[in-house]
């Protein structure tokens, strides 16, 4: 399993409800049933990978956030999480607000666009990065709303929602995020993952 | 159509008030089993059939001697495995394979009710299977499955009896009947009232059958099971045995041939009034207005885990109606899945070949099963 997945998994508590917000093919979920006896539900868009949650006995409904999260009254959930997609949405702050809604607490992870490759890559070809974790040409990529770690840190205060946690994750790594370390974690951190509160 | 030796009849002697207000008591209710029930008897599937399905859902039906209208889906190794799951589907009452119905005589007059049986709805239909658990003395069936009026019955039953069943799977189907659907239903109903051998639905005693109307208003349904794009495919504007238009109003087109045939092998096998009484039970069936234009509160008292299928190509009960139930149980925190199946088939999909949807099917009962 991602390293990701392992860091969400760890951050969430045992025997709550959470929901997984484009939840793929259902591996967090599992491990979330699995590991922390959670009641897992998922979201997720393409038909095929409903399919494969289906058939691995997980409780996925095929949906859009931006659409299908309005349907969850308030505070369903102990936990949403939102795994490498809030940059692919039209509205960002609708869907985080939405999460917040919806959820107690939210999980959010970003790629980091701030990483030293991804400069270095745009500063010396002068075209748009291409990296392991950034594979699209800027033509087909999901990702219209491309963010820093430091980014997101500063978005939180614009639209006004709390960061209870911040970890960096750099070549399988995991560190914390704070205010002193954010410049280099935001040039060396691959992936951002945050837990946020209203 | 000597049908009764081939039928299992369950005589069901606690009345039944229905929604009319009518009360009936020992009447038929028909129906059939396929697979064995386990000795926890907790692996029974009660499957709901369609507007013109009955109780023999796979197999050979004895009656028609064609297939049961589920064969895709049921059977052994299939989406409902009759080697691991026991099967029950009753013919509903109003219908015409063996159940209570407008072909039966009323006991007291001695005549065939015609429309003189009282008008039933879905909710009389689930409350009268609902005898066939004490009658196996189920408990709690593992799941309750039905696509079309089938998945109606599903939506009833589990608001009717929260306890009953473990697992609820609604396909292709609506919580409301809406102005379309219940357009198309009278003009059937017109269609075969506007017969006239039809008699006011008195023509069994007239020895007659109003074939012509409820051939019209079998080819007018079929229509709308199918979709455009899958009418275009398979039949274009192709002509029917002949190489060019004939200038009149014989079936130059297949597409003509095609629905003039389903609707003159419909007509041997089902009866004209019960197509009346079984379009009127769906028109009638509101679940939103049942509960007070709260959807949700129709499942509030179960603890059922749903999976809610529809099919991209379904225009009779949209995916968007079939994503109303869905809104609806997450409304209350309910634990429902939801897929809609990609498929040119239109409504007809959930009886068809579509691999896809027989998986899913197959998928989330057996597990449902393994962790139940």
């Amino acid at each position: 399993m991602k390293t990701e997945y392992k860091i969400i998994v760890d951050l969430i508590e045992e025997k709550t409800r959470v929901l997984d917000v484009g939840c793929d093919d259902g591996t967090l979920l599992e491990s979330l049933k699995k590991n922390k006896n959670v009641d897992a539900r998922g979201i997720e868009i393409s038909k095929d990978k409903v399919q494969t949650c289906v058939s691995k006995g997980l409780t996925v409904i095929e949906g859009n956030a931006e659409l299908d999260l309005k349907q969850f009254p308030n505070d369903s959930f102990d936990y949403v999480v939102l795994g490498q997609t809030l940059q692919a949405f039209i509205n960002p702050e609708i869907v985080i607000k939405e999460l917040l809604r919806v959820g107690k607490k939210a999980i959010i992870t970003i790629p980091n666009f701030g990483h030293w490759k991804v400069r270095l890559n745009l500063l010396i070809k002068g075209t748009m990065p291409i990296t392991e974790s950034l594979p699209n040409d800027w033509y087909n990529t999901p990702n219209i709303h491309m963010c820093t770690i430091k980014d997101f840190v500063k978005f939180s205060k614009i639209i006004n929602f709390k960061i209870f946690k911040s970890l960096a994750l750099t070549n399988k790594n995991i560190s914390t995020i704070n205010n002193s370390n954010l410049f280099y974690k935001n040039l060396f951190a691959e992936l951002g993952i945050f837990l946020i509160e209203k | 159509m000597n049908i009764k030796e081939n039928i299992k009849t369950l005589v069901i002697k606690n009345p039944l008030k229905l929604d009319c207000g009518k009360t009936i008591n020992n009447f038929p209710l028909a129906y059939e089993t396929y697979g064995s029930l386990n000795k926890n008897k907790d692996n029974a599937i009660l499957v709901f059939h369609a507007l013109t399905g009955d109780q023999f859902v796979t197999g050979i039906n004895p009656v028609t001697k064609k297939d049961g209208w589920w064969s895709y889906a049921v059977g052994p190794n299939k989406s409902i495995d009759t080697n691991k799951y026991f099967v029950i589907c009753a013919n509903v009452i109003g219908g015409c394979m063996g159940s209570f119905g407008p072909s039966h005589k009323n006991p007291d007059t001695n005549k065939i009710y015609g429309t003189d049986f009282p008008v039933i709805t879905i909710n009389d239909m689930v409350n009268a299977q609902v005898n066939l658990l004490d009658h196996f003395e189920i408990k709690k069936l593992f799941s309750v499955v039905g696509g079309s009026m089938g998945g109606m019955q599903v939506l009833q039953f589990i608001s009717n009896y929260p306890d009953k069943a473990g697992t609820v799977v609604p396909i292709a189907c609506t919580s409301s009947h809406s102005a379309q659907n219940i357009a198309f239903n009278e003009l059937g109903r017109q269609a075969i009232a506007s017969d006239h051998n039809w008699f006011d639905g008195k023509y069994l005693s007239n020895n007659t059958l109003p074939d012509k109307g409820l051939s019209v208003a079998r080819m007018a349904a079929h229509i709308t099971y199918l979709s455009k794009k899958g009418l275009q495919e398979k039949f274009g504007r192709k002509l029917q045995e002949r190489d060019a238009l004939k200038f009149g109003f014989d079936a130059d087109f297949q597409i003509e041939s095609y629905l003039r045939y389903q609707g003159s092998v419909f007509v041997d096998r089902f009866d004209a009034n019960s197509y009346l009484y079984i379009t009127r039970a769906m028109d009638y069936f509101d679940l939103v207005k049942q509960f007070d234009g709260n959807l949700s509160n129709a499942f509030k008292k179960t603890k059922a885990k749903f999976f809610v299928i529809s099919f991209t190509s379904d225009w009779l009960y949209p995916t968007q109606e079939n994503k109303d139930i869905v809104i609806a149980l997450n409304a209350i925190g309910a634990d429902v899945g939801f897929v809609e199946i990609k498929s040119d088939k239109g409504h007809d999909s959930f009886l068809l070949d579509v691999p896809d949807f027989l998986n899913t099917l197959k998928n989330f009962l057996d597990k449902s099963y393994s962790e139940r």
